[in-house]
């Protein structure tokens, strides 16, 4: 058997007297594509800082490939949630990419045919070619997002983390957003775990998901996991999961509508029929 | 000397009040790039033979229109910078056109805040308080379009047209402190106290109370301090301003530590 | 042709050492203030680069107070600002130009203090002016080595951090994730700021120290699209305002009203602010267009949960 690429070992996270995260624990097997699937507040955004290295558990342990968490890791790349870029920076989308090849090397860059054919060929693969020269600050919210995937696609990790990419794309650009996603990772075995508060767009690409409520999470095929008895057991309240027409519906329960940690529920929308 | 802390500490209630919203927009730069900039219309003034005050309040406006204009169009941090630096560049030309001006110099930078003569006490007043008239008539379109810019937009409140408001602000409370406490320090005075305040308390209409309340008290150890030492009155504000934030800061950590 | 080139260069400037000096160093400052401004610019910091200026004058009026060279005052003032801001240590940009203006505030009462004691002790006048308003035509041979060092470890310190710097400008948090030591990096662009800011002040003075820091930049980057190819082009622009600048002040010893010439400041002053005004009309332009010719392509939705 494989070894996973990660593995979270019953991780909590304390802050200001409050549990983020609650024990959290699963794998990601090499290749294996996972969806992180959880409302506001669940702490899917704390789970991928702990992943990364940038905040601290309080307990528990995270492992790369079998190895301790380190700071400086290259198995793993990083498509962060929120990234306004600059609109005036004095940075092509090719630029940025090249960041993703040696951002952490010291001087500057000499120019080389293998470094800018690596940079053409990544820019391919997310379909980015085409505004490959344009100023990266200007590119609509779509375009950003797949120089960044490409910029952290470039320095072949093994783990793929996205934060919300989809967050604020019209269904069909998520759509799109996850093909590609999907297409590159499979091509090159790459891991991925992609958070988002919604399922549905994730159902054809996921082999496997990590939901999460209240800081606490429950893991598996998708067809273990998002079940009522699950969901209710993790949610703390009933909950119910519909089927239609092959989208998964979510809906909690009549009467009490807070979760384990006593927030308000934000239950994914049904689909306007 | 009564003048002195009658001046000072109308000059204090003004830095308060404005300065709470200097912290608020995060203008400290503006705060320092417009009396920095006046200066000039005093240097000015002085070449043409006129009232140092009136070249004061016009180099301040220009340099409050120039700052509004240039940052629609640019950044506003490199607006501010090179609107000061073309003001200063002025006043660099004015100076050398002129020879008798050095020992004044000095006095406008840091302020002459013992030498203040009865007669100023009451265009300071006045001047100081239209200062807060505006902020009070500005007050509540002003907090929201500093707190949420997108929810005033959405009511109307044009965030260009309340920056631009505010600039306008400063640069009367540029004008009517800079004779006290000097160009270069005012805005010291503008930042320290309320940045203090805000480690105090969250809510705006204590902040701005503490802010003046900690800006006069800066203010009169300043005075007081100079008067028995004979140092700067400036020197005792820029410390004392620092300190008040320190000591906000200080406070700050050791109520989130327990 | 030669009674043209006769009126804009006036008898005798290239003859004069006064103006080869000028020349010299303020084009080495140029590229200096032009790599470091850059930077400069797009991470928000141009206060940071302002008030360098100022603090420099508290470290030189405090320098001549001791008798120490000035050039170690503006340094030395430079870089303990430097890490009282980091040590203040806010990240966000606002709070950011917070610390900036407590540090600079803290720092002119200084220079209140120390020019005062100047007066007292060392009964000279005018100690403001000089150090606030100083001339690129009043550097002397002995200080040029030393110039040129430090601009070479400016250089050279931006040069090593140059990509972790950039990538951290661009986002911190996706520099952290790479394992860059993002406040580390940010520590030392301060420093090497710091240190620029000290060298220009010194030279060129304060005034022109901000203008070259933050007015090529900001044009650079208005025009074009690259990293390296914005450092260049800020560089290129600095010294060509630089130059002008000393032709024209050089000119004006004839002019009226009191022919011992314009300062060298206001004129550099005013090309590089002409400059940046000029650097904007392109997008001005372009924003007309847009508003009589609406865009052909949509705006991506940012609607969710669309069927």
């Amino acid at each position: 058997m494989s070894q996973s690429i990660l593995d979270v070992q019953e991780v909590d996270v304390q802050l200001a007297g409050r549990k983020i995260l609650d024990g959290v624990s699963f794998s990601v097997a090499p290749g294996q594509f996972t969806g992180l699937i959880g409302s506001n507040g669940a702490g899917k955004t704390t789970l991928l800082r702990v992943i990364l290295g940038l905040q601290g558990a309080t307990a528990g342990r995270v492992l790369l490939a079998g190895h301790p968490r380190s700071r400086r890791n290259p198995l793993v790349g990083y498509v962060p949630q929120k990234f306004l870029l600059d609109p005036d920076l004095p940075m092509r989308a090719r630029d940025l990419v090249g960041l993703g090849l040696d951002a952490q090397r010291l001087g500057i860059p000499r120019p080389s045919r293998e470094r800018r054919v690596l940079i053409e060929q990544m820019l391919e693969q997310v379909d980015a070619a085409r505004f490959a020269d344009a100023r990266v600050g200007r590119l609509s919210g779509g375009e950003q997002q797949r120089v960044l995937i490409a910029h952290a696609l470039i320095s072949r990790p093994r783990l793929l983390l996205l934060d919300e990419p989809l967050a604020n794309l019209d269904l069909r650009s998520a759509s799109e957003v996850v093909t590609l996603l999907a297409r590159i990772t499979r091509e090159q075995e790459i891991a991925v775990l992609i958070s988002a508060h919604e399922i549905n767009p994730l159902l054809g690409a996921m082999d496997s998901v990590v939901y999460m409520a209240g800081g606490r999470a429950a893991s598996g095929a998708t067809d273990e996991v998002v079940r009522a008895d699950v969901l209710s057991e993790l949610y703390g309240h009933h909950v119910d999961v519909l089927d239609v027409h092959g989208r998964i519906l979510v809906i909690a329960g009549a009467g009490d509508t807070r979760d384990l940690a006593g927030h308000e529920g934000v239950f994914p929308h049904a689909p306007p029929s | 000397m009564v003048n002195a802390w009658i001046v000072a500490s109308i000059v204090a209630v003004v830095a308060g009040v404005v300065g709470f919203f200097t912290v608020l927009r995060g203008s400290a730069f503006v705060a320092h790039a417009i009396p920095n900039g006046s200066f000039t219309g005093a240097a000015g003034a002085s070449l043409l033979g006129a009232s140092t005050l009136v070249g004061l309040g016009v180099f301040s406006l220009a340099g409050a229109l120039g700052i509004g204009v240039l940052s629609r169009r640019g950044r506003h941090d490199v607006a501010t910078a090179l609107a000061l630096v073309m003001m200063l560049a002025l006043g660099a030309l004015f100076l050398s056109l002129s020879e008798e001006y050095a020992p004044e110099v000095y006095s406008l930078l840091f302020g002459e805040v013992l030498g203040i003569a009865g007669n100023q006490i009451a265009p300071t007043a006045i001047l100081g308080g239209v200062c807060i008239l505006a902020v009070a008539v500005l007050y509540r379109p002003l907090m929201l379009s500093s707190i949420l810019p997108e929810a005033g937009e959405a009511r109307g409140i044009s965030a260009a047209r309340m920056e631009m408001c505010f600039l306008l602000v400063i640069a009367l409370a540029t004008t009517m402190t800079v004779p006290v406490v000097g160009t270069l320090l005012i805005f010291s005075l503008m930042i320290g106290a309320p940045a203090a305040a805000r480690s105090l308390t969250d809510r705006p209409p204590l902040a701005m109370t503490l802010s003046v309340a900690i800006a006069l008290l800066i203010v009169w150890i300043a005075i007081a301090a100079s008067y028995q030492t004979d140092y700067p009155v400036g020197f005792f504000v820029g410390s004392a301003s620092a300190a008040s934030y320190a000591l906000g800061r200080l406070w700050a950590g050791w109520r989130a530590g327990c | 042709m030669s009674a043209t080139a006769a009126a804009v260069f006036a008898p005798g400037l290239f003859a004069s050492e006064a103006v080869h000096i000028a020349a010299g160093v303020g084009a080495l400052v140029a590229v200096v203030a032009g790599l470091v401004g850059v930077f400069t610019v797009t991470r928000g910091q141009s206060f940071a680069g302002e008030a360098f200026g100022d603090i420099g004058a508290t470290g030189g009026s405090g320098a001549f107070l001791v008798s120490v060279g000035p050039l170690w005052g503006f340094i030395a003032g430079n870089l303990l600002a430097a890490c009282a801001m980091e040590l203040i240590g806010i990240q966000r940009p606002r709070g950011r130009d917070l610390a900036t203006g407590i540090v600079l505030g803290a720092g002119i009462g200084l220079a209140a203090l120390f020019l005062y004691l100047d007066t007292t002790y060392h009964n000279t006048t005018g100690a403001a002016v000089t150090i606030l308003f100083g001339s690129v035509f009043a550097i002397t041979h002995s200080t040029l080595p030393l110039i040129a060092l430090l601009s070479a470890i400016v250089i050279v310190t931006v040069a090593v951090i140059y990509r972790p710097l950039l990538l951290s400008t661009v986002s911190a948090e996706m520099a952290a994730a790479r394992g860059v030591p993002v406040r580390l990096v940010g520590a030392l662009y301060l420093l090497a700021l710091a240190l620029a800011t000290a060298l220009a002040a010194i030279t060129i003075g304060t005034i022109l120290s901000t203008a070259l820091l933050i007015g090529p930049a900001a044009t650079a980057i208005r025009l074009t699209t690259r990293p390296l190819l914005a450092i260049v082009t800020a560089a290129a622009i600095g010294i060509a305002v630089m130059w002008a600048g000393i032709v024209l002040a050089y000119d004006s010893y004839e002019w009226p009203p009191a022919h011992h010439g314009w300062p060298v400041s206001f004129f550099v002053v005013t090309l590089v602010f002409v400059a940046y005004l000029l650097s904007g009309l392109p997008g001005l332009l372009e924003r007309r267009r847009a508003a009589i010719a609406p865009p052909r392509e949509p705006a991506p939705a940012a609607a969710r949960a669309e069927s």
